[in-house]
């Protein structure tokens, strides 16, 4: 991946995904090997949206590979609060750190961060934008249970402000994949994720329910409908009802199917789904490890060779 | 054409854009920034016949020249305008409208959550597309609406 920063699934091409892939198995393999090799950089979190597990991650994945990191902490207790904007928090951060991950409620902002700052950005999720690392460890999720090609995807759930459905789709037009998209109407993908699939000539196959793709489906990526999306409680309860999943509903689905969730998940699938074959959400969530480490590697790598560059001139 | 056909007249020196698709003057106007408070002398003609488009509209503007960026957003609404620029009641020059690849401070981002309305010190940027633009921030598109959107 001859890339700077990870901003968005869509500058990402097929051979970009399969060298942090590639990379992230040799990690699995031999974690000992990568023990140290950044040993004496900084990595700076940066959250200004609560997060756990992919702040947890990054940290976890940094610290393996002998990076140190330094949190901004909580937004409330930070200078943002005081109303400094983002490209100066950046900027002043990026003298603190040899690179940067950023989660923002707003959208566009690690492309703004990546504007102001030398060192390399992750964008670790921007509103309801993108949230490349995840997919990227989605996909090592998949390439490791089928495969990335000749494969049959339904996402399910809240299609619209999901992030990690936004950067999954597209990052999948890189593959020889069919993406099923199911639903509520009031969901679905917006219309900038939709412009993105249909540039790479990618058809959009919609449905309102899952039983009609289920049986054709390799993997079922659901994702969790958040009440704040619906103006009425009610209304809340009966769609979120209609895309939760439990072992019964997963009778109909091929033996090998798999079933992931970015997490955390509340009650869209049952935890009698946990006892299933089908459940790959926690071997997912622990990909991140070994697949940020690998990405980690990667922009770290890549910023270095830039440095070298810059001597030679 | 003649300017009895027109019902506008000539202008002594200014800015004519000609050719604009028949309905969107007064569109033009606001990408100009135009609403008659400033005192310039403008005339509008909307949907005169136009061998070309059928019906067409045209702006004249006293006293006023075009910056680049006006006529780059001018481009996203008019693709087929030309734009006369007058001395003395002669047209001293006739460009066409080019589509640029990008516009750059002009547009407002109608995304109420991109990052460029958050008093960031940056410019919008928005990348001109098949049937409209697209943030390059957020990647929100926008297609009919954009004169709405403008902010010069």
């Amino acid at each position: 991946m001859r890339q700077d920063h990870l901003i968005t699934a869509t500058q990402l091409s097929r051979d970009d995904i399969e060298a942090v892939l590639d990379r992230a198995r040799e990690v699995a393999a031999d974690p000992e090997a990568y023990a140290d090799r950044h040993a004496g950089t900084m990595l700076a979190l940066c959250f200004f949206e609560p997060s756990t597990r992919t702040r947890m991650s990054f940290d976890s994945a940094a610290k393996r590979l002998g990076i140190d990191t330094i949190d901004m902490g909580d937004v409330d207790s930070s200078s943002v609060s005081k109303g400094e904007s983002l490209a100066d928090t950046v900027r002043v951060i990026e003298g603190y750190a040899d690179s940067i991950v950023l989660r923002h409620p707003s959208e566009g902002a690690a492309t703004l961060a990546a504007e102001f700052v030398d060192v390399p950005v992750i964008n670790a999720g921007d509103g309801a934008g993108q949230h490349p690392s995840q997919t990227l460890l989605d996909l090592h999720t998949i390439r490791e249970n089928h495969g990335l090609d000749d494969l049959t995807v339904g996402i399910m759930g809240d299609l619209k402000y999901g992030r990690t459905v936004h950067s999954l789709a597209t990052a999948l037009t890189n593959f020889d994949a069919r993406q099923h998209f199911i639903s509520p109407e009031s969901l679905r993908l917006p219309r900038s994720v939709r412009f993105d699939l249909h540039e790479t000539g990618a058809q959009v196959r919609e449905h309102d329910d899952l039983e009609a793709v289920l049986p054709e489906l390799d993997v079922l990526y659901v994702t969790r409908i958040q009440k704040e999306r619906f103006p009425d409680e009610n209304e809340y309860h009966r769609v979120a009802g209609e895309y939760r999943i439990d072992a019964d509903t997963l009778e109909a689905a091929p033996d090998d199917l798999t079933v992931m969730h970015p997490l955390p998940r509340v009650d869209e699938i049952a935890p009698d789904v946990d006892d299933t074959d089908h459940a790959r959400y926690f071997e997912q969530a622990h990909n991140g490890i070994p697949v940020r480490m690998a990405l980690l590697d990667t922009l770290l790598e890549n910023a270095e060779a830039d440095e070298g560059m810059e001597v030679d001139r | 054409m003649s300017d009895h056909e027109l019902r506008v007249s000539k202008i002594r020196d200014g800015t004519v854009i000609d050719h604009v698709e028949g309905g969107q003057a007064l569109n033009v106007l606001a990408i100009l920034g135009i609403d008659g408070s400033e005192g310039l002398g403008v005339s509008v003609g909307m949907n005169v016949p136009s061998d070309r488009l059928g019906r067409k509209d045209l702006v004249k503007v006293e006293g006023r020249e075009l910056s680049q960026s006006e006529v780059d957003v001018l481009s996203l609404i008019a693709p087929e305008a030309t734009i006369n620029i007058v001395r003395e009641f002669e047209v001293v020059e006739k460009n066409r409208v080019t589509r640029p690849d990008r516009v750059a401070g002009v547009l407002s981002c109608p995304n109420r959550n991109c990052i460029t309305n958050a008093d960031e010190p940056v410019e919008t940027r928005f990348e001109v597309v098949a049937d409209g633009v697209r943030c390059d921030y957020c990647s929100t598109v926008l297609r009919s609406d954009i004169a709405d959107h403008i902010d010069v």
